[in-house]
């Protein structure tokens, strides 16, 4: 899988971590001796046949993979234009992608002798996959979460306790994402002996991007055999959401050296890209340095992080991976934004059509593949990473909807 | 010779250790810092940490995270620091002034025009603490070009031969930050000191700082016991909320006169 040809759009990073001139390690030096060893470890990792062979048996018998390729027809009709394929990886255990990187995240833990595991989470859906896996495996587990997103998803703060973990509400900053995910740095930067922090989504200091990736490249790489067994053929567009980017780059990554595939990325545009409340990174943000990469983020003109906002938790981050930074700037992916509103509406409309309650991440890229569908051809394909499903949802959904549960 | 270079030539000669202590800019507003800058350096401060405020300081514990909140709510801004430079310099130009903070801002000022403008406003040195070694060619000529100081950190995972990377290109003094974890939490023990300080003494002819929860006048007497300076910072920012300047001032003098007891103990 990783066997690139040099001029390949997937053999980055490079030497230092980068992307272009995105990603890299801008973390304090107590940090630095321990990402330079976990690099290290996940190159051993990579390069010995019994640790991917160890990742296909949880993937297969625990997480339930292959996910299904399901073909919308009926939202297909109704939309009147190409056929739209989902990649269903909200039928995984725990309900959403994340698994698929804890499970390549805790075994290289366990690789490397260590023995508590941390982790930052903004809507839950990665902290409870983290402590799912520490359950698994017998990993005390502490998960670090801005004091307002435990209030506005308690279900999922309620999981990751029953999982045995310890939820610690943040209180700093914004009391969102990207505090919590300070906070675990703090975390780390105290326990450096005998802690990993699995981060939850394709960025953070290399070689985070790198790794959340390779684990995250299965989805793409199963829709691509899947969708060859359907159609006998590549899709013509692929579609996922974006918030760090972690669904959005294991879909793309499979494909980046196929030109003839259209890859887009559908940013949350919150109340609007020019409204003041927005987490769309690559649209409204400029360069700089957070939480251990150079990428894209909101900032103001004095360099100061700006809080996101989106209705979905999960995309409500200022920042992107830094590999998304680097395909956006090269131009090989596109990047869109959807609006709180548009992901409502797409919400409720895959819900009646397909029978599928999606998260409200990818309602974002169903809310942009029901833009794009009717301007296609019916012989054209495209291929939609259903990265999450909505039970976590209902209530924000409900809140919206004006009804009362 | 640069101030800081001047400063701890003569604190060798005199026989003690640095006083370095902090100050986040803006808080809780602009005249408190240049309060606190001019009555440091008349009260025991050999050199002044400034702190830059930013909204995602990862390293620094719960007091430094709330003063740099104050700061922005107060309207902090990279360029406004150099401004309050500036203005302490207008009446003091001997007391060396170093900035620490994150690289976001400075990379959003621009690294060419801040380190000019830094160092045309009277700063001596830059800690930015999530720019490592590995990553300071982004600084460091820009730095160097303008005869500003690179101070680096040095941790205590950082090994003996990881040392020398670490401090290629670093000027002024060394900062060790003498825990593992975050601003104003545990205090490093002597016996801490006694196995790290010489190892970093053997890697480097630079003066060693010592920071990270000094917090008492003993304590910074025991670290000039090893070292050349104490950095003392979040017992001050708890200070100055609970009381007022003219109280800090007397903490400073106190931790002055703490360091001028240290009896030095040979490496």
């Amino acid at each position: 899988m990783n066997e690139l040809l040099k001029n390949s759009l997937r053999s980055g990073p490079d030497g230092r971590g980068r992307f272009g001139e995105f990603g890299g390690r801008f973390v304090a030096e107590t940090l630095m001796p321990l990402i330079l060893e976990l690099e290290t470890a996940y190159e051993a990792a990579k390069a010995d046949p019994s640790f991917q062979s160890e990742i296909d048996y949880y993937l297969k018998h625990y997480v339930g993979r292959p996910s299904a390729l399901w073909f919308a027809e009926r939202l297909t009709k109704s939309l009147g234009g190409a056929k739209i394929y989902f990649k269903r990886d909200e039928l995984n255990h725990t309900g959403a992608h994340k698994i698929n990187n804890c499970i390549g995240q805790i075994l290289l833990a366990r690789r490397m002798g260590k023995t508590r595991i941390i982790a930052e989470t903004g809507a839950g859906q990665h902290g409870v996959a983290t402590a799912t896996v520490c359950a698994l495996f017998g990993l005390p587990c502490t998960i670090y979460m801005g004091a307002v997103d435990v209030e506005r998803q308690k279900p999922n703060v309620f999981r990751m306790k029953l999982l045995g973990a310890e939820v610690v509400p943040v209180k700093s900053g914004a009391a969102t994402l990207k505090d919590a995910m300070n906070d675990a740095m703090r975390d780390w930067v105290a326990n450096v002996r005998d802690t990993f922090y699995i981060i939850g989504t394709a960025a953070g200091p290399h070689p985070y991007p790198a790794m959340v990736r390779d684990f995250q490249c299965v989805i793409g790489n199963e829709a691509r055999a899947q969708l060859h067994e359907a159609e006998g053929r590549l899709p013509d567009v692929a579609v996922a959401a974006i918030g760090g980017g972690s669904n959005a780059i294991g879909l793309f990554h499979p494909f980046l050296d196929d030109a003839a595939v259209q890859l887009i990325g559908v940013e949350a545009a919150g109340h609007g890209l020019d409204s003041g409340a927005t987490a769309a990174s690559l649209s409204r943000g400029r360069p700089g340095v957070l939480h251990g990469n150079r990428t894209y983020l909101l900032q103001n003109d004095d360099g100061q992080i700006l809080e996101a906002h989106s209705i979905s938790a999960g995309l409500d981050y200022p920042g992107i991976g830094p590999e998304h930074s680097w395909l956006h700037d090269i131009g090989r992916v596109e990047y869109v934004a959807i609006t709180d509103n548009e992901a409502l509406e797409a919400f409720q409309l895959c819900t009646r059509t397909e029978g599928i309650i999606p998260a409200l991440e990818p309602a974002h890229a169903l809310a942009y593949v029901a833009k794009l569908a009717p301007t296609l051809d019916a012989d054209k394909i495209i291929l939609m990473n259903l990265c999450g499903r909505g039970d976590k949802d209902i209530f924000t959904v409900a809140e919206h909807l004006g009804v009362n549960l | 010779m640069s101030r800081i270079a001047a400063v701890f030539a003569n604190l060798r000669a005199e026989g003690r250790a640095a006083l370095i202590p902090f100050v986040e800019a803006y808080d809780p507003n602009r005249a408190t810092t240049i309060e606190l800058l001019t009555g440091m350096a008349t009260h025991g401060a050999d050199i002044i940490e400034i702190g830059v405020p930013f909204t995602d300081p990862m390293a620094d514990g719960p007091t430094i995270q709330a003063a740099g909140r104050r700061a922005l709510d107060a309207g902090a801004s990279l360029h406004g620091v150099l401004d309050i430079v500036r203005e302490f310099r207008s009446a003091n130009n001997h007391t060396p002034l170093v900035l620490m903070g994150y690289l976001n801002p400075i990379l959003s000022y621009g690294v060419d025009a801040f380190t000019q403008d830094a160092a045309a406003a009277g700063v001596d040195g830059l800690i930015v603490v999530d720019l490592p070694t590995e990553e300071c060619d982004l600084l460091l000529p820009a730095a160097t070009l303008n005869e500003l100081d690179v101070i680096r950190l040095i941790a205590p995972t950082t090994s003996d031969e990881r040392l020398p990377k670490v401090l290629e290109g670093s000027s002024g003094f060394v900062y060790y930050v003498s825990i593992t974890g975050i601003t104003g939490t545990r205090t490093a023990s002597a016996a801490d000191l006694a196995r790290d300080i010489p190892r970093i003494r053997r890697a480097t002819s630079l003066p060693i700082a010592v920071g990270f929860g000094v917090r008492t006048p003993e304590h910074a007497a025991t670290i000039a016991g090893f070292a050349d300076a104490a950095i003392v910072a979040s017992a001050l920012i708890e200070k100055l909320c609970a009381t007022n300047v003219a109280t800090v001032l007397e903490d400073v003098a106190a931790l002055a006169a703490g360091l001028r007891t240290a009896v030095k103990i040979p490496a």
